[in-house]
C-alpha cells in the first residue's frame, strides 16, 4: 500500500496517555467476558464430591472370618451436575474380616497409584495378593505393599474408617472417601 | 530481553504483522464514525470466548440441554453471568450490525472497488442470523423449541425439496436429541467457523481498498493507531455496559413478589423458559424481538394459504438479491440515491411491522396471559427441579407435578361438566389454588377444595340463601346443595339427598348444628385434604357415630362398618386419595351411584387394558392429586400457608 502523504508523527505525550488508555480499556473490555467464562469454569473446585460419608457395606454375618479380602459395592445417592439418584453404585470397598474376630478391616479398591480398580488372587503370594492390572502395584492381604522399593504404588492401600459402634450390632458402615495420588494421603472431598 | 524479540521477529517476522495491523493509514484522522465495524468484532470476540467457557457446561441432548442450562444459570459460580452476556451480546450483535450496515449503504462504501468487501459483509450477516437462530433452540425451553419449530416448519415450503431440507436440519421427522446435536454442532462449529472465514476475507478487502474515509480531505491523516484503538476501545466499552446493564437489570428492577424456592438468579441474566414440551402447547411463541417484523410479515393476509411461500421465501430472497446488487445499482446516477431509499424503506417498513406484531400483542389478552403463564410455569420447574432432576430431565418433574398438570387434565377430562373455582359465600378463594376455566354450563358439582370441611359444611348447609350460582336462570334463593355448585345441573337434584339435607338436616329437631359440624369434621377426616389443627379429635369422635347411625347416614351410606342397607355411595374414605381414584374410575360401581349413577362416565373401568380407558391411571393420579392439594412446596410455602396435607387423626377401624 502507497500512500501520496504519510502521516505525521503524533505529539509524544499525548500520544503515550493515548496508548495506555487504548490498551487499559481494551484489555478490560476483553478480560470481562473472560472473567466471567473463567468464573464458571472454576465451579466445579468448590463443589463436595459424593465420597466422604458414612454408608452401610455389608452385615456382619455375610463376611466369614477366614482373613480373605472380598469386594463389596458402595451404593449410595450420587449427584451428577444437574442429575440426582439414589441407590448408585459410587464405588468399591475390599472387606476382610479377622480370622476368629470380630475386626473389620476396609480398604478403598482404588490403586493408590493411578486409581486402577484391584484384584484380589487368593493363589497369589503367601496368602493372596491384591493385583493392579494397570502398573502391577501388588499388596498384601492387610493393604501393604508387597515390596515398596519396587512397586509403582507410592503407599499402601487406602484403608477406610470402619464404625465400631455399628459392628457391634453387626453391621458393617465405614466412612467411604477417594483419595488423591501421591506419597500422601489426601482425601478427595 | 531484546535479543530474544529481535530472534523472534527474525524467525516470525512479527513485527512486520504489527505494524501492518496497527499503522493503518486513516485518511482524515481517527473519527468515531469508524468504530462500528471494530464494534461488531468485538461482539463477536466476547460470543467466542462465552460461547467456548458456555460449552464447557452444556450438554446438547433433549435430557441434558435445559438441564445443563439451569445448571449453569442456578448453580455454577457465575453461571447467570456469562449467560447473560452471551445472550444480549447476541441481541447487540444484531443492532451493530444493522448500524454498520446502514452507515455503509448511506456513505456509499458499497461502491467499487469495495463490491466484494459488501458481499462478505452480507454473507457475514447472513451467518450472524443463522447463529441467533440455532442458539435460540439451546436451552430447549418453551419459548426457543415452539419459536424454532415455526423456523423450520418454515423451510417445508421450499420447492420441491423442502420436506427433505427440513428432515436434514431437524435430524428427523420430530424434535429430539438428533435436532440439539444438530443445532449445537452448526451453532458452535459450522457457522463460527464460516464466520471466521469470511471475517478474514472481509477484512482483507477492507484493508485492500483502504478505509473508506468520507470527508477526509480538510484532516491530517493519522494511523489506526493508537488515537483510532483508543476510540474503539472506548466504543467497545460502551457496547459491553450496554449489555451489562441487560444482563444485571434484575438488581435495578427486583421482582414485585418473591416466589419461594425460587433462587434469585431466576431475575438476573436470559431468562431460562419451562423445559420444551411438545405435549403442551405453547401460546406465547414468539421469535426473538429482531425476527419478530418477519413474523408479523408472515401474519399479513395476503400471504395466508398458498401465498405463505411469497412471504416466507421468495420476498426475503428477493430482498436479499437486490442488496448484492446493491453495488451494481450504485454505478448509475440515481442508484446511489436508490439504494439508500431502499436500504431506509427496508428498515421503517421492519420497523413498522415489528411495532404491529408489539401492538397487537400488547392488546391481546390471551397472549399476555399466555406470557405470565409461561412465567408461572418457569419458575415452577425452577422449585421442581431444586430438589434435583431425575434421568428422565426436568420434564419428567414437570409432567409428574399434580401442580401444573392437574389443571391441565383436569380442564381436558372433567372441565366439561365440574368447574373447579371459587364460589362467593361458599367456597373462599386460596391463592394456592388454581381456578381453571368453567365449564359453559356447570353440569356436576364444584371441585374446588373438594373434601375440605369448607365444602363439605357447604354441601350440607340445609339454608336457602341468594347465591350466584343457584340456577341456570341465575340469582335465586336455594339451598347450596340444590345449586349449581353441587346437585342443581344433576339428576341428584331430585335425589334423596338433597331432599334430606333440606328437609332433615334442615330441621333443628333432627340434627343440631354441632352435630352437622360433627359429621363435617368426620368426614373431613377421612379425606385427608384438610390440615389436621381444623379437626377436633372429640368431634371427629362424634360425627363416626352419627356416620354409623342407622337411623341418620348410615340409612344409605356405608361407613367404615358393615351396612347391608347402603345403596348410596360409600363414604369410607370419602374424598381420599384411594376413594377418587376408584370413584373416577368407575362412578357407576355398586359402592358408589351404582343405577343411581347420573351422566358421569367411568375413566378407568379396566386395569388390564389401559389404552381402553378414557384416560390414563398416571392422568387420573395427577388429577386426583390435584383435587387433594398434594403436590410439591417449597418450605417457606408450607411454613406460611396452611398445609393441606394432614394426617388422619383417627385410625381406620
Amino acid at each position: 500500500m502507497t500512500h501520496e502523504t504519510d502521516p505525521s508523527p503524533p505529539d509524544e505525550r499525548r500520544s503515550f496517555l493515548t496508548k495506555a488508555a487504548a490498551i487499559i480499556i481494551g484489555g478490560f473490555v476483553g478480560f470481562v467476558p473472560f472473567a466471567a467464562g473463567l468464573a464458571t469454569f472454576l465451579d466445579p473446585v468448590f463443589r463436595k464430591s459424593n465420597a466422604s460419608k458414612a454408608l452401610k457395606i455389608a452385615s456382619l454375618d455375610s463376611l466369614p472370618a477366614d482373613g480373605v479380602p472380598r469386594q463389596f459395592p458402595v451404593v449410595s445417592d450420587q449427584t451428577d451436575a444437574w442429575n440426582q439418584n439414589s441407590n448408585q453404585p459410587i464405588g468399591a470397598v475390599y472387606l476382610r474380616r479377622l480370622p476368629d474376630s470380630e475386626m473389620i478391616e476396609a480398604f478403598n479398591a482404588a490403586c493408590p497409584h493411578a486409581g486402577c480398580a484391584v484384584d484380589f488372587k487368593p493363589n497369589a503370594g503367601e496368602a493372596g495378593l491384591f493385583q493392579c492390572p494397570c502398573h502391577k502395584s501388588d499388596f498384601k492381604p492387610d493393604g501393604a505393599r508387597l515390596d515398596p522399593e519396587t512397586c509403582p504404588s507410592p503407599r499402601d492401600l487406602d484403608p477406610l474408617p470402619v464404625d465400631a459402634e455399628k459392628l457391634k450390632q453387626g453391621e458393617v458402615w465405614i466412612e467411604f472417601m477417594n483419595f488423591q495420588t501421591g506419597p500422601e494421603r489426601k482425601p478427595i472431598t | 530481553m531484546n535479543k530474544l524479540w529481535e530472534w523472534l521477529d527474525d524467525r516470525t517476522g512479527y513485527k512486520h504483522l504489527v505494524n501492518e495491523a496497527l499503522y493503518e493509514h486513516i485518511p482524515g484522522g481517527s473519527r468515531w464514525r469508524y468504530v462500528w465495524g471494530s464494534t461488531l468484532v468485538f461482539a463477536f470476540v466476547v460470543q467466542m470466548i462465552t460461547g467456548t467457557f458456555l460449552w464447557m457446561a452444556y450438554s446438547a441432548n433433549s435430557k441434558g440441554a435445559w438441564e445443563s442450562v439451569y445448571y449453569i444459570q442456578y448453580e455454577m459460580q457465575g453461571g447467570w453471568i456469562l449467560r447473560g452476556l452471551h445472550h444480549f451480546m447476541a441481541q447487540a450483535m444484531i443492532v451493530l450490525l444493522a448500524l454498520h450496515f446502514l452507515q455503509v449503504v448511506i456513505d456509499g462504501a458499497y461502491k467499487a472497488p469495495r463490491e466484494f468487501n459488501f458481499w462478505t459483509g452480507l454473507i457475514l450477516m447472513k451467518i450472524v442470523l443463522g447463529l441467533s437462530l440455532t442458539g435460540y433452540l439451546l436451552p430447549w425451553d418453551q419459548k426457543g423449541y415452539w419459536a424454532t419449530k415455526v423456523a423450520t416448519t418454515l423451510m417445508g415450503l421450499v420447492p420441491v425439496v423442502g420436506g427433505d431440507l427440513q428432515k436434514v436440519v431437524v435430524g428427523g421427522a420430530d424434535y429430539g436429541h438428533a435436532t440439539l446435536t444438530r443445532f449445537f454442532a452448526l451453532h458452535a462449529g459450522v457457522l463460527p467457523g464460516l464466520l471466521l472465514v469470511f471475517l478474514g476475507i472481509h477484512m482483507y478487502f477492507f484493508r485492500r481498498a483502504g478505509i473508506h474515509a468520507v470527508g477526509a480531505d480538510k484532516r491530517t491523516a493519522a494511523y489506526f493507531w493508537p488515537d483510532q484503538v483508543l476510540k474503539d476501545a472506548v466504543a467497545c466499552l460502551a457496547v459491553l455496559a450496554v449489555v451489562m446493564l441487560f444482563v444485571v437489570k434484575g438488581f435495578m428492577f427486583p421482582p414485585q413478589e418473591h416466589v419461594a424456592g425460587v433462587p434469585i438468579e431466576a431475575h438476573f441474566g436470559a431468562e431460562l423458559g419451562a423445559p420444551a414440551d411438545p405435549a403442551n402447547s405453547y401460546s406465547a411463541a414468539r421469535p426473538e424481538w429482531y425476527f419478530l417484523f418477519l413474523f408479523q410479515f408472515l401474519k399479513l393476509p395476503i400471504f395466508a394459504g398458498h401465498n405463505e411461500i411469497y412471504g416466507a421465501i421468495v420476498i426475503p430472497g428477493l430482498v436479499m438479491g437486490l442488496l448484492f446488487l446493491m453495488p451494481f445499482i450504485g454505478r448509475w446516477k440515481l442508484g446511489h440515491g436508490f439504494n439508500v431509499a431502499l436500504i431506509l424503506a427496508l428498515l421503517l417498513g421492519a420497523g413498522s411491522l415489528t411495532f404491529m406484531a408489539l401492538r397487537e400483542d400488547w392488546s391481546d389478552d390471551g397472549y399476555k396471559a399466555a406470557v405470565a403463564d409461561a412465567h408461572v410455569q418457569s419458575l415452577r420447574a425452577v422449585q421442581l427441579a431444586q430438589q434435583g432432576i431425575p434421568d428422565g430431565g426436568a420434564i419428567s418433574l414437570m409432567r409428574n407435578d399434580p401442580k401444573t398438570q392437574g389443571p391441565i387434565l383436569f380442564t381436558r377430562h372433567c372441565g366439561s361438566c365440574h368447574a373447579h373455582q371459587p364460589v362467593e359465600g361458599l367456597l373462599a378463594a386460596d391463592p394456592l389454588l388454581a381456578a381453571t376455566k368453567p365449564p359453559e354450563q356447570s353440569s356436576a358439582p364444584n371441585l374446588y377444595k373438594f373434601g375440605t370441611t369448607e365444602w363439605i359444611a357447604a354441601f350440607l348447609d340445609p339454608h336457602a340463601q341468594k347465591l350466584a350460582t343457584a340456577t341456570v336462570d341465575g340469582e335465586a334463593e336455594v339451598a347450596p346443595i340444590n345449586s349449581l355448585t353441587f346437585f342443581g345441573g344433576t339428576a341428584h337434584i331430585e335425589g334423596e339427598m338433597a331432599s334430606y339435607v333440606t328437609d332433615t338436616i334442615g330441621d333443628e329437631a333432627e340434627w343440631t348444628p354441632d352435630q352437622i359440624e360433627a359429621v363435617v369434621m368426620a368426614l373431613a377426616n377421612e379425606s385427608g385434604v384438610e390440615s389436621q389443627e381444623k379437626l377436633d379429635a372429640d368431634q371427629v369422635a362424634a360425627g363416626r357415630t352419627l356416620l354409623q347411625d342407622d337411623n341418620r347416614c348410615a340409612m344409605c351410606h356405608k361407613f367404615h362398618a358393615e351396612n347391608d342397607a347402603a345403596y348410596a355411595p360409600d363414604l369410607t374414605g370419602y374424598a381420599s386419595r384411594e376413594w377418587l381414584i376408584e370413584f373416577i374410575s368407575n362412578p357407576a360401581a355398586e359402592k358408589f351411584y351404582g343405577d343411581n349413577n347420573d351422566r358421569m362416565p367411568s375413566f378407568y373401568l379396566d386395569p388390564h387394558q389401559p389404552l381402553a380407558n378414557r384416560i390414563q391411571k398416571k392422568e387420573l393420579e395427577l388429577i386426583v392429586d390435584w383435587l387433594g392439594g398434594d403436590w410439591y412446596e417449597p418450605e417457606a410455602i408450607i411454613e406460611s400457608e396452611k398445609s393441606l396435607e394432614s394426617v388422619q387423626v383417627l385410625p381406620d377401624e
